[in-house]
């Protein structure tokens, strides 16, 4: 993995944004849209990614983190009236924070009782939002006016709901953590990551605090689902506690599983796979949800690691 | 001149087994130092307990001067109290280079070496034969490489106490006489404390030979002394070679 030269890995990541740029003005306007999203949940799908992964956690719960970032943005937005640039920062903020503090008592466990105990915590997450209804609209949910969605720089508004504006945003965050991922598992903390996956107790006898580097990786991963929810409350204007609930915390484990754990484009290629899919089977037929869960079973069948992680394994072995 | 390491009625118990049994044990700076005995006989928890794997159920250790015994291993090891496993415990899933970078970067980030990760795996890769191996995952190695690259990590952590836990088993005569050499070669700048079997690789190596039965020390001395020991032949070396 190390033994690659760097500018074919740089290359290769680069030229998946350039493309995902230049889709932007081929797509027709409901693909346009749907790229949009798929771009901001496979945000979510790589800070999970960053966890499952490279350290080998398995959490039932980010949906909590993503939701910390959803609702930390929109109700700054929805309630102190904070422009979007501020509200953006302080959903990151609130998920790292939760973050810490999950990880703090989650991390004492490990295996499945860390699976019980992550979807405990995102499970009593779920619940104060409903019970804070009066805040957070309970499960209405609130929409977030286009007018609080646009950002004044320098007179020219910058607005987060026409599709072109929002398609960039999205991208522009998307490129940020793909690049910020790929630099974090090529790093020296990186290999420490994948050290403790691969064996913990080794990986102290070798100096290393495995306990602060995994609280470190929680918070990591924490930030930038929080921040896939920050944007995707600002890009699509709605907060809703759906999102919070257990459904959001298994789907990001789905996509990384189907695009490849531990590789760095895995959750958006999962992220897509599945979107598609989804939409695909749901245009003729009611029962698409059967069509997905049979799709999911044969990829597990044929390509246990993951789209990429089978191909990384087949014929790519340079890809990160 | 003042010991390495010593420890003062260590003990560690398993239920009603004294693996452990109040050692009291002195290890000089520079010196190879071998620990032999029947197996079971206490000798990988006694050294577990030297590098922090395991807590003690009483009794103290004193590296350097200083009272680690409360000391999680992972900062024994930031010391200068390096460990390599009786059972190969390499990463599989990781190239050799990797294997070895982990250690390399630790000593850097420490502070305890300068220079380039890529220059400090490939020396510590070159002193065990390995460098060319540097690409293959650990797992794909041969079994003799795998305590070889062991070797390997322990030695990139630039370690002040090397601890190694029978090293040689499995290795084939050809791989005992280079590993010999290396280790030589490693006392030149570190204390090395040896767990090993191998009774004729002790004779060549050891300074002092530690006799452990039963969780304690049986007997102490140079090679010579424990050769001409009987209580020790009647408890271990008639044993195994008579
Ligand atoms: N984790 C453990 N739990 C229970 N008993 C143990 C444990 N580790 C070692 N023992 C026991 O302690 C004794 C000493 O074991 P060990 O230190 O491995 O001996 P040696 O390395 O000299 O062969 C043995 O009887 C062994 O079964
Ligand atoms: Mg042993």
């Amino acid at each position: 993995m190390r033994d690659a030269s760097p500018a074919k890995t740089y290359a290769l990541h680069v030229g998946v944004i350039a493309l995902l740029f230049a889709l932007n003005f081929v797509l027709p306007d409901y693909h346009q849209g749907l790229f949009a999203r798929i771009m901001a949940l496979a945000v979510f799908a790589m800070g999970y990614n960053l966890l499952f992964g490279y350290v080998g956690l398995l959490s039932l719960g980010h949906a909590m983190f993503f939701s910390a970032g959803l609702y930390g943005a929109g109700l700054a937005v929805y309630h102190l009236g904070w422009g979007v640039p501020a509200a953006f920062v302080a959903g990151v903020a609130c998920g790292a924070l939760l973050a810490l503090v999950i990880g703090l008592l989650a991390l004492r466990t490990s295996g499945v009782a860390f699976m019980i105990v992550t979807m405990m915590f995102a499970q009593v997450f779920y619940l104060l939002i409903l019970y804070f209804a009066a805040w957070t609209g309970g499960d209405q949910g609130l929409v977030i006016q286009q007018a609080s969605r646009v950002i004044a720089i320098g007179g020219a508004p910058f607005d987060l709901t026409d599709p072109t504006v929002r398609y960039m945003s999205a991208l522009a965050l998307f490129s940020i953590i793909l690049l910020v991922t790929l630099a974090v598992v090529r790093s020296r903390f990186g290999r420490v990551l994948v050290a403790i996956r691969e064996n913990e107790e080794r990986t102290k006898m070798l100096g290393y605090d495995t306990l602060a580097n995994k609280l470190a990786a929680v918070v990591a991963s924490g930030a930038i689902c929080a921040a896939s929810g920050a944007a995707y409350a600002l890009l699509f204007g709605y907060v809703g506690s759906s999102f919070a609930s257990v459904q959001y915390s298994i789907l990001p484990l789905l996509w990384v599983l189907l695009g490849g754990a531990a590789t760095t484009l895995g959750p958006l290629i999962g992220t897509l796979f599945m979107y598609y899919v989804t939409d695909i089977t749901s245009g003729f037929t009611s029962a698409y949800l059967l069509i997905v869960g049979v799709a999911l079973i044969l990829l597990v069948l044929f390509f246990p690691k993951g789209i990429l992680g089978s191909i990384r394994e087949r014929w790519l072995r340079w890809l990160p | 001149m003042m010991p390495l390491l010593t420890t003062k009625g260590l003990s560690r118990h398993f239920g009603g087994l004294r693996a452990v049994d109040g050692v009291d044990f002195a290890l000089m700076p520079g010196e190879i130092r071998a620990i032999i005995g029947p197996n079971g006989a206490g000798k990988t928890t006694f050294v577990s307990l030297l590098s922090g794997r395991i807590r003690p159920s009483s009794g103290m250790v004193v590296f350097d001067g200083a009272d680690i015994t409360a000391m999680p291993a992972y900062k024994r090891v930031r010391l200068g109290v390096a460990y390599t496993f009786q059972i190969t415990s390499v990463f599989a899933n990781l190239t050799a280079f990797d294997n070895v970078a982990l250690p390399v970067q630790r000593t850097l980030t420490d502070g305890r070496t300068r220079g380039q990760v890529r220059s400090g795996v490939m020396a510590a890769l070159e002193r065990t034969g390995l460098a060319d191996r540097a690409g293959t995952l650990a797992g794909q190695l041969s079994y003799g490489h795998q305590r070889l690259l062991e070797v390997a990590m322990g030695l990139a952590l630039k370690p002040r106490l090397l601890i190694l836990d029978e090293p040689t088993q499995g290795l084939a005569d050809s791989e005992i006489d280079n590993f010999i050499s290396l280790v030589r070669e490693i006392a030149r700048d570190a204390t090395v404390l040896l767990i090993e079997h191998n009774m004729p690789v002790v004779m060549q190596l050891a300074d002092r030979i530690t006799v452990f039965n039963s969780g304690k020390i049986l007997a102490e001395g140079t090679p010579e002394q424990i050769r001409a020991n009987t209580q020790v032949q009647d408890a271990y070396l008639g044993a195994t070679h008579g």
